[in-house]
């Protein structure tokens, strides 16, 4: 009786639920900023407004990875499950917002670079974020002992933050990009850059805020409580079979 | 001092993952006792041993070796541990006395020394002939008797036995005999597992009998006594 | 009552060669794949002079870290099929000093895969990949590689399917050693004073992984 209670989803904490609703609002908020308030560039039409969500992901995407790395340390450190399961919902939260903003930058360069895709440094670095974080689930999936998994995946989760950061350091000093950037100086073969005129920012920094806390907070959480429930249900089975 | 315990084991339990192994196990050992291991295959015997070894961590619980703690203090324990594993823990590319001249490394030996017990636990195991053949051309027998050599050279005070008369012929079980009883002479601590009751010696001696990762029995027995013991704990648990 | 540490790493590292110069297991499998694979790409490539400038060190690199990750896989698969980590972990040693005893024996065996390498392209290409700059390259990008290398093979030959693993785990891990040590050696092989710079950088990485390596290892090797 007691097992299948077990099974029985706790009813969400209250504060998630504001959470899960507040991020909904923002979400809804800010594509309203981004597609209504904001103006049209002059250049680049409304292909330009992708942008209030692909530069947003790209650094959601870092509080998600980073949030893989305190929870790794801290799972080392403290050998407590939980800190694993936050460091698993960050690597998926993560490298979602990374596909999104993959996605985005590829819809964004077709008509402004005229290809979907292009070997630039700045690309190429984004994908390698991709195929570090799905290298860190493929690794995941290999290893059965569950202690040994969790012990593993700290550590590599927290190889793959730093290479994501050493690799975005040595693009970032390499001057051939055409990736434009729009805060501090574009690199002078830029295409595509535009002005952050104060309608721009006015419809990117909610974004950003946004991207930055409570969306990928919300999702992992949710994440969190999924991972607890399928270890959960992992172990009545492991038991089940046991008897 | 000397009669002291060398093992304490406290509420010492052990899953892995999800699965628990061990449950709750309390028992102390003292020192130059010579204690049997006996349970059936999966009731937990290995991973006691492993973590007596300090190779694996408790998930709940504590043991002391010698008044130190377990895992945090592992680094004092390690050199009274010599360990007979089920796999014989040996390189295989390297000859017989190689094998031990680099575990003797490890261990912090000096060049001759290194050289000296070698070539006196080679002799003693029979393998001098071939103290110069690679490991890889060994039989089971002959790597399960340089295991044993290489777990008694560094004279551990604590001799943990993973179900060591596996894979040995007749002659080699009695050698295996004379080097424990040797051992136990020289005071050493043994823990000796199996799940063959046929081991148990003639003599009497400390039996913990573990069956579904508990300690169901422990105390002084010979083979007939623990028999009975063994019958009716399987009994038991088939019920 | 801990063996000193220098002590345990110079054994696994002699235990290492000892094995090695008797059974040539990793060196003639990792020096056979480096042939083959400069042979592959120079019939690939087809490259005129102008084009070969521009592909050697890709073809170096990319030949050198494929013949490290067979080496890798084996290396510690000699240490993970026999259990013998766990012989090694019982000893009074520091679990550093067992990394890098590993560590040292790996970036050895591929460094002598390297400077094979280096003279045998120089013939093939026609390019001067005997230059001091290659050479200090290929050798700093050689440790960085296997420090991680070394690192990731162990959890991986604790896997299902590890030989597929390694690859899938290390290679997006160790892409700045790649992107710094082909630009490096693409620096000085066209000449382009930069190379030091992509050195310096390659350099640093190195130190920062080894680093790394070293504080997480033991967590790598224990359960």
């Amino acid at each position: 009786m007691t097992r299948i209670a077990e099974l029985e989803p706790a009813p969400q904490p209250r504060m998630l639920r504001v959470l899960t609703a507040l991020t909904a609002l923002g979400f809804l908020a800010t594509l309203y900023l981004g597609l209504f308030v904001a103006g049209t560039d002059i250049e680049q039409g409304e292909i330009q407004r992708i942008f209030y969500i692909h530069m947003p992901s790209f650094f959601g995407a870092f509080t998600a990875f980073g949030a893989t790395v305190v929870g790794g340390l801290l799972y080392l450190a403290r050998k407590n499950d939980a800190w694993d399961r936050i460091a698993l919902a960050g690597v998926e939260v993560g490298l979602a917002f990374a596909l999104i903003n993959l996605l985005t930058g590829s819809i964004w360069a077709r008509p402004i670079w005229n290809t979907w895709w292009t070997w630039d440094p700045r690309l190429t670095s984004a994908a390698v974020m991709c195929l570090i974080y799905a290298a860190y689930l493929m690794l995941r999936a290999g290893i059965d002992d569950l202690s040994r998994k969790r012990n593993f995946m700290s550590v590599y989760g927290i190889f793959a933050f730093v290479s994501v950061l050493t690799t975005l350091f040595i693009i970032r000093i390499v001057p051939e990009t055409i990736h434009p950037v729009i805060v501090g100086a574009s690199p002078q073969n830029a295409q595509g850059s535009f002005e952050a005129t104060s309608g721009v920012v006015m419809a990117l920094v909610p974004s950003l805020l946004l991207w930055l806390t409570l969306m990928p907070i919300t999702l992992m959480w949710h994440r969190y409580r999924l991972e607890t429930r399928k270890e959960a249900s992992d172990r009545l089975m492991l038991q089940a079979l046991s008897d | 001092m000397d009669d002291s315990a060398i093992i304490e084991v406290e509420k010492l339990s052990k899953a892995f993952g999800l699965l628990p192994v061990l449950q709750g196990l309390n028992f102390s050992i003292d020192r130059g006792e010579f204690v049997m291991l006996f349970g059936a295959n999966g009731s937990g015997k290995s991973t006691l041993l492993r973590l007596l070894s300090g190779l694996s961590k408790p998930t709940a619980g504590a043991i002391r070796i010698g008044g130190w703690e377990l895992p945090r203090e592992a680094l004092a324990v390690r050199a009274q541990i010599g360990l007979v594993a089920h796999r014989p823990l040996l390189y295989e590319n390297l000859t017989a006395s190689e094998n031990l001249d680099f575990f003797g490394k490890l261990y912090g030996m000096k060049a001759d020394e290194r050289q000296e017990r070698g070539r006196q636990l080679l002799q003693r195991v029979g393998l001098s002939r071939r103290a110069g053949s690679l490991v890889r051309t060994f039989s089971r027998g002959m790597k399960q008797r340089l295991s044993i050599a290489r777990a008694l050279l560094h004279q551990p005070d604590l001799l943990l036995l993973d179900e060591p008369y596996s894979g040995l012929d007749q002659a080699a079980c009695d050698l295996l005999d004379e080097l424990l009883l040797e051992a136990k002479e020289a005071r050493r601590t043994i823990i000796l597992s199996t799940h063959q009751l046929t081991r148990a010696p003639e003599i009497a001696v400390r039996a913990l009998l573990l069956s579904d990762g508990k300690i169901v029995f422990d105390g002084i027995g010979d083979r007939r006594s623990l028999s009975d013991i063994y019958r009716d704990s399987a009994r038991a648990q088939s019920t | 009552m801990r063996t000193p540490f220098l002590k345990c790493a110079l054994a696994i590292i002699a235990k290492d060669l000892r094995a090695e110069i008797r059974s040539r297991e990793l060196l003639s499998v990792m020096a056979l794949f480096a042939l083959l694979s400069v042979l592959v790409f120079s019939f690939a490539l087809e490259l005129d002079r102008a084009a070969r400038a521009e592909a050697v060190s890709g073809v170096l690199w990319v030949t050198l870290i494929f013949a490290s990750l067979l080496g890798l896989n084996r290396s510690l698969a000699q240490e993970s099929d026999q259990g013998n980590l766990d012989a090694l972990l019982l000893a009074p040693v520091s679990r550093s000093a067992i990394f890098v005893g590993k560590f040292a024996g790996n970036a050895l065996f591929t460094g002598i895969v390297g400077l094979v390498l280096l003279p045998l392209m120089t013939v093939l290409y026609g390019m001067n990949t005997l230059h001091t700059g290659v050479i200090v390259t290929t050798l700093v990008g050689i440790l960085g590689f296997c420090s991680i290398g070394t690192l990731l093979a162990t959890m991986t030959v604790r896997t299902r399917a590890r030989e597929a693993l390694l690859p899938i785990a290390l290679l997006p891990v160790a892409l700045p050693f790649l992107l710094t040590a082909v630009r490096a050696t693409k620096g000085v092989l066209s000449g382009a004073p930069e190379w030091q710079v992509w050195l310096q950088l390659l350099a640093g990485i190195t130190v920062i992984y080894l680093v790394l390596c070293l504080l997480l290892y033991g967590y790598v090797v224990e359960e």
